[in-house]
């Protein structure tokens, strides 16, 4: 069984011109338990709204989204809150930690919403990703690298079954980055998630055994591209 | 979000929310404890003026005096206020004293004042027989006695007395009229002999002198019997010359009243007679409704704009918090427990506010009891429990709740995918 399960997902933005683009159009994709990937993109390829979608953020304009055996795209949007809370764990680019509170409040804040409360756990990852000692150090009060910390720890403080990471080095310089990314993988490992991590940096990639590059997957990117060499070449091609 | 979670979860945030905008949260809260404050100190001083006024601490049943106003009667001889209607013949006093519906007959004769304090002449069983409330009289101050009918001596209030520094011993000439001028002073010289104990009732303000003293003073001419009378020292003044302000009545029951009430006031000509005094101030009250009315609405006006300063405070800064949301609901918070977090922030707001409100309140009313009770020596409640101190809060909280509708609707339409991080 898988732990997440992508058919025939599409996703189209209308812009501000009336103009309608798809960004996504995947036909499969599959993850298994605790398995770790990681999907290359470049800028603008979709990384982003594509792990939107596997979360339940946005909803496709059409296909499935399945997360441990539950179906994402059938759910209300509360459904797909809980189901989120409950499997997923993200990690931003950038961090996106809250301001206000301290690293542990950070990391408890996230298991409200899920599991509930383990704050015992909370410290406890927090302590495994080095931070023990900035429990109660506000964001701004720590360097990158350690916001970048904290953000693994609260992504992990649900036991989510699937860790959705979008360029979580790409805001760091090249030795935090393999620092950072060695974590991840590490810590998804001991709890068993399975990881998909989107990036363009070929660093980060050479870390993975497993690499899906969204453009082989992605029919949208394809038809771009087709589209953008038809447009060069002088053919008129209509996208997909 | 499980329950008790659920709960600790939007407590947590909201808390921070005003912890972060500390400065916007104080001056909203500080617009509402004035609100609130000015709301409760607006009801509560109307109710306790009205209970003061009306409540029957003056302890007469009825007073009669000239033939006018009912209420000028009983604000000049219960409230030592406004003037005199005029003087009715001693003969009035003595054939009402007598009546077996009366149970309690004292006489007053006024006009006389002592640095704006007034100078009631008075008969000695004021301070014997006279009950201002069930079971309590007059007492004097250690040291000090109630004085002897027919001499120059005086009884001082305690508020006269602080106020003019009279303590027993002291001596002090009373000046015609109620107005302090220093061209009207009596040559007549009193003596202070007692201080009486505060009864937290007009009564403080005065200085009691006998009524012979009145009489006698210098320059004072006596009319009851048509006649210009004036007092020789020595001789004694006849019954029929002499004069009082009012008579002040306990009655035997409500039937007496009534029946006194036919006679004096329907069909004699003579006299007033202002019965029930509770009634009588009522009356006034009723009259000033409409007075009453305005300050309930600009009050509730003043809650209305103190809504209307959580909705701007807060609505401000939820473009600033989209983020934060965006956040929260990628985390899993669903979007009822974003509206319920700005909920719940207004509430707490306007919560903060009402308690800031009782200060506010404390702060007006204790300032409105020492204005009350200088100008009239009436004490208002202060600290008694009114209806509008656990209503007014409840009210402020439930509005600022329905103010913070509008910005956590906005809250709930924040679009996740649109305030995270940037589309990559």
């Amino acid at each position: 069984m898988s732990i997440l399960k992508i058919q025939n997902l599409r996703k189209a933005y209308v812009a501000p011109d009336g103009a309608r683009s798809v960004v996504i159009d995947v036909l499969q994709f599959s993850l298994a338990p605790g398995e770790q990937a990681a999907m290359e993109g470049a800028s603008g390829s979709g990384k982003t709204t594509l792990l939107h979608l596997i979360a339940g953020i946005l909803l496709p304009d059409a296909g499935r989204v399945v997360i441990a055996g539950e179906e994402m795209t059938a759910m209300g949007e509360a459904g797909r809150d809980r189901l989120r809370a409950r499997t997923i764990g993200y990690v931003f680019q950038t961090f996106n930690l809250l301001q206000g509170y301290t690293a542990l409040e950070n990391v408890v804040l996230g298991q409200m919403f899920g599991q509930g409360v383990e704050e015992e756990r909370a410290r406890g990852l927090l302590a495994r990703v080095g931070m023990g000692d900035r429990l109660n150090y506000r964001p701004r009060q720590l360097s990158v690298g350690q916001q970048q910390r904290v953000a693994v720890a609260r992504a992990l403080a649900n036991r989510p079954k699937l860790v959705l990471a979008d360029e979580p080095t790409g805001n760091l310089d090249r030795g935090r980055a393999r620092e950072a990314l060695s974590l991840i993988r590490e810590i998804c490992r001991e709890c068993g998630a399975a990881l998909l991590l989107v990036t363009h940096d070929p660093e980060a990639l050479s870390q993975f055994d497993q690499v899906v590059r969204l453009a082989d997957i992605n029919h949208a990117v394809v038809a771009e591209a087709e589209a953008r060499e038809g447009r060069l070449g002088g053919e008129a091609h209509g996208g997909r | 979000m499980a329950g008790s979670d659920g709960i600790k979860g939007i407590s947590m945030i909201v808390r921070r929310s005003m912890r972060q905008y500390a400065l916007s949260t104080l001056i909203t809260a500080l617009s509402i404890a004035l609100g609130s404050g000015l709301v409760m100190a607006v009801f509560a001083i109307r109710t306790q003026a009205y209970r003061a006024f009306t409540g029957g601490e003056a302890g007469f049943d009825a007073v009669l005096g000239a033939r006018g106003s009912q209420l000028q009667l009983v604000l000049n001889a219960v409230f030592h206020l406004e003037t005199s209607p005029g003087n009715i013949p001693w003969t009035m006093y003595e054939q009402l004293r007598r009546d077996p519906r009366v149970t309690l007959a004292i006489p007053y004769a006024v006009g006389d004042s002592y640095r704006g304090f007034r100078i009631v002449g008075t008969t000695s069983n004021i301070f014997t027989e006279f009950e201002y409330s069930q079971g309590r009289k007059f007492q004097v101050e250690p040291g000090g006695r109630f004085f002897a009918d027919g001499t120059r001596e005086a009884v001082i209030g305690s508020f006269a007395a602080q106020a003019n520094g009279l303590r027993v011993g002291a001596t002090f000439n009373p000046y015609h009229g109620l107005i302090h001028d220093e061209r009207q002073r009596h040559k007549d010289q009193y003596t202070v002999v007692g201080v009486l104990a505060p009864m937290n009732s007009p009564s403080d303000r005065v200085i009691w002198i006998p009524i012979d003293g009145v009489y006698r003073m210098s320059g004072h001419v006596l009319r009851g019997s048509g006649e210009l009378f004036r007092p020789q020292e020595g001789e004694a003044i006849p019954e029929e010359s002499k004069e009082v302000s009012a008579v002040m009545l306990k009655l035997r029951d409500p039937q007496s009243g009534f029946q006194l009430d036919q006679t004096i006031n329907k069909q004699g000509k003579a006299a007033t007679l202002a019965w029930p005094v509770g009634r009588v101030m009522a009356e006034l009250f009723d009259k000033l409704g409409w007075m009453n009315r305005i300050l309930e609405l600009v009050a509730w006006l003043v809650i209305v704009v103190a809504a209307g300063s959580i909705l701007a405070s807060i609505y401000n800064t939820i473009n600033e918090r989209r983020r934060e949301f965006a956040i929260l609901r990628a985390l899993g918070a669903r979007r009822a427990t974003v509206f319920a977090v700005i909920v719940t922030e207004s509430a707490a707001i306007a919560l903060l506010g009402s308690l800031g409100g009782y200060v506010v309140y404390a702060g007006i009313l204790i300032a409105t009891k020492a204005v009350v009770k200088a100008q009239t020596g009436v004490v208002l409640a202060v600290w008694q429990m009114e209806t509008m101190l656990w209503l007014t809060p409840l009210v402020m909280i439930a509005v600022g709740m329905l103010a913070g509708l509008i910005p956590a609707y906005k809250a709930y339409r924040t679009n996740v995918a649109e305030h995270l991080a940037p589309i990559s």
